[in-house]
């Protein structure tokens, strides 16, 4: 519902628009965003005629944040350039971080394999051909110790991107860090944790829904009293957008999935005010310009209505959204892959003006294999290109105020209520999930997408239009089956040298809690100091909690 | 009238990004065949027993996981073990050129990376998909 009436308006119609339209038709009746939001030909100062400066806008710093957390914006502090990388061995992964942090990057990210992400050992028979191929393969705390060898975890933030197995490799994270001497109570970093969208979108879930909330609201707890300034959750909207979510869809569910948490924290007798103020989330920053920055907004200003409304927490960090971003990957293109430079400078624009505290920029290859240093390298001189360039970082929220992103936030804000109701109709978010009801709606937006490109109703370039009829060979990384081989040989040695019955015991352990109500997170840190390997920590409590299947639909 | 083509959309890996898998069973569906999805993390075993359970015409691999070295010829040695040889394997996904090449060599019979227009891999399935009335 947009407000277009009003006398200047009508004046501009008829005596500007009407001769000009006659003229030259538009290309396109309504316009829209690639999240087929139909937008108008104009915004003025009657579009947001229902929008309060005091309740909905404010200044920066201040409540509902709709400008950004930070009084000062990027003035203090830029983001953190923080890039996702790993794989193969952890001495190779090793060896990139280390580049990594001499070309400036100021914080790391840990790109794990799928046998590690699905809690699978390297030989498993699921595990085949899978090793090191999609990250860093890590099977026990040998592994740990030595993706952070020479990296001092006192210094540094690590974020994890880490789901079901979050709890296994968050307690080996820390065993490391004891190590090293560091001072739990110091250091800080980001696991993701976030396993509601995992059975929304990505998929890399093992046990159902329930014990899943468990292990998460087990981490909350945990770390409130021992890991203060850790991050424990990153809820992520990046991957149900991967998977064909429209803006106000991620945004939706994302945040719905943040509540579910909190309302799960709540039950597990957590106070709001020592666990919110922990939870960050993670955004996509797809392509279209103000309708990505204005989602960012928006989620600021839905996350503090609702931590101060219907939770009543009373510490402004509570209220508070804190977000990572990462350029769409679903957006790079495997024709003319210099052009995904372009898109991804753009998209990562984009987020800043959006206020992104932190952000990853996408490699040009990656629709190809995963980057080279070479690749990875151009990814992070363009945000810094962004920073210290552009000077769009000098001013805070730089577009607040203008007619359209303010009323394309409302609008956003708008739908992600409406989703809001119809959720919290079903009973929750998990209840939503079991029902398939998200997965449904996003599958749905994927395939509408999908027939606007075949039709052209969305032009990719290189893709559906403009496209090159030879492509010159384009050099990428090559990961071979030698990192199977290795961690497997690695493997058989750490269970000829290790104390195997300290890891029974500590196994053992491990299903108690977890049969009970004791929390996971002591028992799986005695696991990780006894070298017990991810899957064998997750395979302990699939004997417990089972494992889960969703129904296959098209 | 021919027999509908039949196939079997298939997820093998340990990744759980469906969204190109579903995307090209719907479009297929909606191109007149009957599409069969097998959900996520099948093994070889899984795919070729569905293929043979379904009567496919057609396997349809959608691997984003790297995982194709092991997988695809895994898929192909089973077919052949079952008499399936001529059943239409093609994979959907992020293949490195040398690997395609490969993979075109052992007896896959496409291989459509990113950005493929869909009318190309209907077109290809209709084109060399084995037909009902060979069948019968």
């Amino acid at each position: 519902m947009k407000i277009t009436s009003g006398p200047g308006r009508e004046r501009w119609e008829r005596g500007t628009l009407e001769p000009a339209l006659k003229k030259s038709p538009e290309r396109s009746t309504p316009f829209t965003t690639i999240s087929g939001r139909p937008i108008d030909r104009l915004y003025t100062r009657d579009d947001i005629r229902d929008l309060d400066d005091e309740r909905d806008i404010q200044v920066p710093g201040v409540f509902p944040y709709t400008r950004g957390i930070h009084g000062t914006g990027y003035g203090g502090k830029l983001w953190t350039m923080r890039q996702f990388a790993g794989f193969g061995t952890p001495e190779e992964t090793n060896e990139r971080y280390k580049a990594l942090l001499r070309a400036g990057g100021t914080g790391l990210s840990v790109a794990f394999d799928l046998p590690t992400l699905m809690g699978r050992d390297p030989d498993h028979e699921l595990s085949r051909g899978e090793v090191g191929k999609c990250g860093v393969s890590i099977v026990s705390l040998a592994d740990m110790e030595t993706l952070f060898d020479g990296i001092s975890l006192a210094d540094v933030t690590t974020s994890m991107t880490i789901n079901s197995p979050a709890a296994m490799i968050f307690a080996m994270y820390l065993a490391v860090a004891e190590r090293q001497g560091a001072d739990w109570t110091r250091i800080s970093g980001t696991i993701q944790n976030d396993i509601l969208k995992e059975f929304i979108a990505q998929k890399e879930y093992i046990y159902p829904p329930r014990p899943s909330m468990r292990l998460v609201t087990d981490v909350f707890a945990f770390c409130s009293a021992a890991v203060p300034r850790w991050n424990t959750i990153s809820v992520s909207g990046y991957h149900i957008r991967e998977a064909g979510a429209t803006a106000a869809q991620e945004l939706a569910f994302t945040l719905r999935d943040g509540i579910e948490y909190v309302r799960y924290g709540v039950d597990a007798g957590l106070d709001v005010d020592a666990f919110v103020p922990r939870m960050s989330f993670f955004f996509n920053a797809h392509s279209d310009f103000f309708e990505e920055l204005a989602k960012y907004r928006a989620a600021r200003r839905i996350w503090s209505t609702v931590m101060r409304g219907r939770y009543g927490a009373k510490s402004e960090r509570a209220w508070k959204l804190r977000f990572h971003a990462q350029t769409a990957g679903v957006s790079l293109t495997a024709q003319q892959p210099q052009n995904n430079v372009v898109r991804t400078a753009l998209q990562a624009l984009s987020a800043v003006l959006g206020g992104a505290n932190s952000l990853h920029t996408n490699s040009l290859d990656e629709a190809l294999a995963l980057p080279t240093e070479a690749a990875a390298t151009l990814a992070l001189r363009t945000q810094q290109i962004i920073a210290h360039e552009s000077g769009v970082a000098n001013v805070v929220d730089p577009l607040g105020g203008s007619y359209f992103v303010e009323a394309l936030t409302r609008d956003l804000e708008r739908d992600a209520w409406h989703y809001f109701e119809r959720i919290d109709a079903m009973g929750g978010m998990v209840e939503a999930i079991e029902r398939g009801y998200p997965q449904r709606e996003v599958a749905e937006s994927a395939y509408r997408f999908q027939q606007a490109v075949e039709s052209k109703d969305r032009i990719i370039v290189g893709v559906n239009e403009f496209v090159s009829p030879e492509q010159e060979p384009f050099p990428t990384l090559y990961i071979d089956e030698q990192t199977g081989v290795r961690q497997i040989a690695k493997l058989e040695t750490l269970r000829r040298t290790r104390d195997n019955d300290r890891v029974a015991r500590a196994l053992d352990a491990l299903r108690d809690a977890a049969s009970g109500t004791a929390n996971t997170m002591p028992r799986l840190l005695e696991c990780a100091r006894a070298y017990a390997t991810v899957g064998e920590m997750c395979d302990a409590l699939r004997g417990v909690w089972g494992e889960y299947e969703e129904e296959a639909l098209i | 009238m021919a027999k509908k083509i039949r196939v079997v959309i298939a997820k093998p890996g340990l990744d759980g990004h469906d969204r190109g898998a579903k995307v090209i069973a719907r479009a297929l569906r909606d191109a007149g065949m009957e599409v069969i999805y097998t959900g996520l993390r099948q093994t070889p075993e899984q795919i070729v027993s569905a293929a043979l359970q379904e009567d496919a015409d057609v396997i349809g691999l959608s691997i984003l996981s790297g995982a194709h070295n092991h997988i695809c010829p895994e898929v192909l040695r089973l077919l052949k073990e079952q008499g399936l040889d001529d059943v239409l394997v093609v994979v959907g996904g992020i293949i490195p050129d040398v690997d395609a090449r490969k993979l075109k060599d052992m007896g896959i019979a496409a291989v459509f990376l990113p950005g493929t227009p869909m009318p190309d891999i209907v077109g290809f399935i209709d084109a060399h998909a084995r037909t009902g009335i060979e069948q019968a």
